[in-house]
């Protein structure tokens, strides 16, 4: 993985995603280790996302590298109306490596074509948010102990959910069951199940939450926002049932997790907060490791 | 008198070396002309819209004295001229003749549907791959989204 830039989550072999979730333990044992103390890693917001972006940076402080930057594209040259080509080269100068958010699908992969630095994808519009995708691989990993021979339900709006599609994608490279659970209008594209049925594998869809909670090990729940309904009835008539709180999870497995990508608006009832299977706070944490051992492996020191 | 005709039709019709392009739709022509970029060409280029034929009622047709394509640069104009053929001709003799052919990546010919994509917001050239050959459905590069036939539109 050393010097190669992660842009899709395709970019990178079941083997080598598995590697780094394994060196992710790592960092989650001692996650300040100055190995990156000669590093300078830039971080490019040309759209913000104050979560992501402090999330990588955190991952960098702590392993002893430096940090450059914009957090929003309005204080930069970029508005200037430099060319995204302009901004990639000069920042290359000074980095070993670029994380970069972009609100233009494929910017990430043209940034990885002009620069000489490895690029790192922290979203690209609604295509490719890859390092979301590792840290639920290893949240997925580290609370069932595999990745293997699981049932996992993915919940709300997976029409557009490109967090969804991208572990859907990268889940089928292991033995699992999927269940989607959704609107009738924000059902999973059919490009994205053909990836499940090219595995032989299996999945189930459902309009009733409650139904799919007994049988799962992990309920992955996502937003569902109002702008996705063309008509603003079907919203109004969808909106509170796909809500999960206590007393649904009656009955539930004893090793089911929630995850979620957060922020979250009220999918998650708070009195789910305090209960065992509530993971999502956790799981963002993950998100620092996962970054520390993506950032690592590509800059070649673990 | 009579042998002056004769030659003035003999300078449209006849190629002595070069390569005709034919059964192009007669809408296309213009654009087959962009995409292998006639209008550089230092030698004789003729062209004919609406011309009659047997195939596709009407039809279009290019000629351009001494120039001899690559596969891959002729292939280019298959997705705006499917039905077009091949004509190589040497010494006034048709020595090659084929049907083009949709090439598996298609560069800078086509837009990419998505107008959230790159290509569409930066002085970016666009880059597909043919997943369907059959319903001609081209996989940006760049944005990973799909533009499909109804949806192509030409640079
Ligand atoms: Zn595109």
């Amino acid at each position: 993985m050393k010097n190669r830039s992660l842009v899709s989550i395709n970019d990178f072999s079941k083997e080598e995603y598995i590697k780094i979730l394994d060196i992710a333990e790592e960092f989650e044992k001692q996650p300040k280790q100055k190995i990156l103390d000669s590093y300078v890693v830039a971080t490019l917001f040309f759209e913000p996302s104050t979560r992501t972006r402090l999330s990588f940076e955190s991952a960098v402080n702590q392993l002893g590298g430096s940090v450059i930057g914009f957090s929003d594209a309005s204080s930069s040259s970029v508005k200037k109306g430099e060319s995204l080509k302009d901004t990639i080269k000069t920042v290359a100068n000074y980095s070993d490596l670029i994380v970069m958010r972009h609100p233009l699908e494929g910017s990430a992969r043209f940034a990885s074509e002009v620069s000489n630095v490895p690029i790192i994808n922290a979203g690209d519009g609604a295509n490719q948010h890859p390092t979301q995708c590792l840290l639920d691989l290893y949240s997925i990993r580290k609370t069932q102990g595999k990745l293997d021979d699981l049932h996992i339900a993915f919940v709300g709006d997976l029409k557009y959910g490109r967090t969804v599609h991208s572990n859907v994608i990268a889940l089928t490279n292991f033995n699992c069951t999927f269940h989607f659970v959704s609107p009738t209008e924000l059902k999973l594209p059919s490009a994205v199940k053909r990836h499940i049925k090219d595995k032989n594998l299996k999945y189930y869809q459902y309009t009733d939450l409650s139904e799919v909670i007994p049988t799962v090990d992990i309920l992955y729940m996502t937003r569902i926002q109002r702008e996705r309904f063309s008509d603003p009835m079907d919203y109004e008539k969808v909106k509170n049932s796909y809500i999960l709180n206590k007393e649904m999870l009656n009955g539930c497995k004893d090793n089911l997790k929630v995850l979620h990508p957060l922020p979250r608006v009220n999918e998650i009832n708070e009195d789910v907060d305090d209960m065992k299977e509530a993971y999502y706070f956790q799981q963002a944490l993950n998100g620092v490791y996962v970054r520390q051992a993506l950032m690592a492996a590509i800059l070649g020191v673990k | 008198m009579e042998n002056k005709d004769t030659r003035k039709e003999l300078v449209v019709s006849a190629l002595e070396n070069g390569t005709v392009i034919d059964h192009i739709p007669p809408k296309s022509v213009l654009q087959v002309f962009k995409i292998l970029d006639l209008e550089k060409h230092m030698d004789q280029v003729l062209f004919g819209i609406n011309l009659e034929s047997r195939r596709l009622g009407k039809k279009g047709l290019i000629k351009i004295k001494n120039k001899f394509f690559k596969i891959d640069e002729i292939n280019k104009i298959a997705l705006v001229a499917p039905t077009a053929t091949l004509i190589v001709i040497k010494d006034f003799n048709i020595i090659e003749k084929k049907q083009v052919e949709i090439p598996d990546t298609v560069e800078n010919i086509v837009k990419c549907f998505n107008p959230n994509c790159v290509t569409n917001n930066e002085a970016i050239p666009t880059k597909f791959t043919l997943i369907d050959k059959g319903e001609l459905k081209l996989l940006c590069h760049y944005c990973e989204k799909t533009t499909a036939k109804d949806n192509i539109k030409f640079l």
